[in-house]
């Protein structure tokens, strides 16, 4: 139950925060989501991401700033392993489920559904 | 005779009456204010076509047959069609009038295109070049959202200061025989006014000093007073861009606030959630055809001002960071 | 007295009018907004979490339910842009939606569904990328400086 609770509020918070930047700033939604997938990465390579995904579990991974997070864990898991070539196959390779889960699922969807306006 | 007055205005020597008027709107619309005043309410926003590209192409094509059948003509007397809508290419109107098989010259004006057409088809009348011209305008919200701003699907929160394009097209037949219809008398044509504003979303705002100037330059070049009219309409500058007029009219010292109304605030009831109001080139046109010129024949508005509002920026121009240019033309109906 | 100037030629009147513009501007409802966007935003990651778990109980170490998580998630965020809902639930929730990775999936199916009319090749495919282009595009770049940065320093 803790752990939904965190996920709950580290989530929520996390959408308030892009809530804030869309109201106070001329960003669009488009804006939020790049600024926080590379808010994500920053934050991830300086170390200060982990500590707020061992907090809130998926309130931290599932918004966008944890798919940053992803990509960064995953570069340097694959420079760990193949070095330098690891930059360059890590980030791909660390978004690859959401990316073809996104690409597949949203021709699939296209296929099916129309828009309703 | 010249028929010009003053700087940017024409007095029409013999005016061109409007022989009948007929709108079709979109399902919010029918729920909206002026429901029971719309020709035909379609049922949901495709009207039965594969996309909402086709659809405003119908609606366009339906109110003007409609304005046609109204007036007891056929379209063979019509000898020009007058049109435009915001797509790029004036696509629904192009498509709409490849099977109306009559003379068309279309026109782009974004939202103030309803005016525009009545001008230059009153001076097409006026002038002694025909008998009758259709004049006519649509928009589509979906349609307009797609190409404007984001896919319809897409999960957005729309600012506060954004106005809902209207779903719906409006036509008039103008004909120049003298009857006990509603006269076209005068009218005043705008300039490209750009006061800097960025905000693509804050339309309204942008539009009304270009109202402004257009309403200032009438009063000038026609000596008419605000007063002189029982109602002045602008087309779309919703809440925020009329208060706006009402200000900077204050300004230049003239107080219109006693009958001046806005198009853009006379179509969504306010639990409908429109935001600041309704927009697009329906939106002075629905309101026109459905009910000031009605109102008019019968009896209970006797002098209209009414002036459409037009921004004419493009989704090229404000991906390039430029400001909005906008326009106003105000056209006088008169009983 | 203030003109309006055509070419921009009256700087006083178009300062004046944007003070006015800002005096008159409505502002977004800010308290609710953010209200709207914990509770939705939060949920999604309740979902999430809801999710997680289950793949942990299958057996999965924590970091490895992560995968069928997102995949899950976007699935969710697609099915329901298709079903013409989520863009409801966004019109309220704002950030609340647009955050989660359900909302990278809306941004990924809602100009694919749109742009169908166009064809399968320069629309749904091409489309699919216009806001999920530059999210990809950046995401990974910095992925790349910080690794670098990383490569450097071990």
């Amino acid at each position: 139950m803790q752990g939904y609770l965190m996920a709950f509020i580290i989530g929520g918070l996390i959408c308030v925060v892009g809530q804030l930047i869309m109201d106070l700033t001329p960003l669009t939604p488009a804006h939020v989501l790049v600024l926080f997938v590379v808010l994500g990465a920053l934050l991830s390579g300086m170390g200060l991401y982990q500590p707020l995904v061992d907090l809130g579990g998926a309130g931290a991974t599932v918004p966008l700033p944890g798919f940053g997070h992803n990509l960064v864990t995953g570069t340097i898991e694959d420079i760990d392993k193949y070095g330098f070539t690891g930059i360059f196959t890590g980030p791909l390779r660390a978004a690859a489920a959401g990316v073809t889960a996104a690409v597949v699922f949203g021709l699939i969807m296209a296929a099916l559904f129309n828009p309703r306006g | 005779m010249n028929k010009k007055h003053g700087k940017q205005s024409i007095v029409f020597a013999s005016p061109p009456q409007v022989a009948a008027a007929a709108t079709i709107v979109g399902p919010m619309e029918g729920e909206g204010l002026l429901a029971a005043y719309y020709d035909k309410i379609l049922e949901d926003n495709s009207g039965d076509q594969d996309s909402w590209e086709k659809c405003e192409s119908y609606m366009i094509e339906w109110a003007m047959s409609t304005a046609v059948k109204k007036s007891g003509l056929t379209l063979e007397d019509v000898d020009y069609i007058l049109a435009g809508d915001l797509l790029n290419q004036l696509m629904a109107t192009h498509f709409a009038i490849r099977s109306l098989g009559r003379p068309f010259l279309g026109l782009y004006g974004a939202c103030s295109t309803m005016a525009e057409s009545l001008i230059v088809g009153a001076i097409l009348l006026d002038g002694g070049f025909g008998g009758h011209v259709l004049a006519g305008v649509s928009s589509h919200h979906d349609a307009a959202e797609r190409q404007y701003r984001f896919p319809t699907e897409l999960g957005v929160q729309r600012p506060p200061v954004t106005q809902w394009t209207v779903t719906g097209a409006g036509a008039v037949l103008l004909k120049a025989m003298a009857g006990n219809d509603p006269r076209v008398t005068t009218a005043t044509i705008g300039k490209v006014v750009d006061v800097g504003l960025k905000d693509p979303n804050a339309m309204g705002p942008a539009m009304a000093p270009a109202a402004a100037e257009t309403l200032w330059q009438h009063i000038q070049d026609t000596g008419r007073q605000p007063a002189y009219y029982d109602l002045i309409v602008t087309g779309d500058l919703g809440v925020v861009g009329k208060t706006l007029l009402i200000q900077v009219m204050q300004e230049k010292g003239l107080d219109i606030s006693a009958n001046y109304q806005d198009c853009g605030c006379m179509i969504y009831r306010e639990e409908q959630d429109s935001h600041a109001g309704a927009s697009g080139c329906a939106s002075s046109a629905v309101v026109l055809c459905s009910h000031l010129i009605p109102q008019m024949k019968a009896g209970k508005l006797n002098k209209l001002l009414f002036i459409g509002t037009g921004s004419l920026h493009s989704t090229t121009s404000y991906q390039q960071k430029e400001s909005i240019p906008c326009i106003a033309h105000a056209v006088s109906l008169e009983m | 007295m203030p003109q309006a100037g055509g070419a921009g030629d009256d700087r006083y009147f178009n300062k004046w009018y944007e003070a006015q513009y800002n005096q008159v501007k409505p502002k977004p409802p800010l308290v609710k907004n953010m209200l709207w966007a914990f509770v939705v935003g939060g949920l999604i990651c309740v979902i999430g979490q809801v999710f997680a778990n289950y793949f942990v109980d299958m057996g999965l170490s924590k970091k490895e339910a992560g995968v069928p998580t997102t995949i899950v998630m976007v699935f969710l965020g697609a099915f329901f842009t298709g079903l013409g809902v989520y863009d409801e639930l966004g019109r309220r929730a704002g950030a609340g939606s647009v955050v989660p990775i359900t909302g990278f999936a809306n941004s990924v199916v809602a100009p694919a569904m749109e742009f169908k009319r166009e064809g399968f090749v320069f629309g749904v495919a091409a489309k699919m990328f216009v806001i999920a282009g530059p999210v990809i595009v950046y995401g990974v770049t910095t992925a790349v400086l910080v690794g670098l940065i990383y490569w450097i320093r071990h």
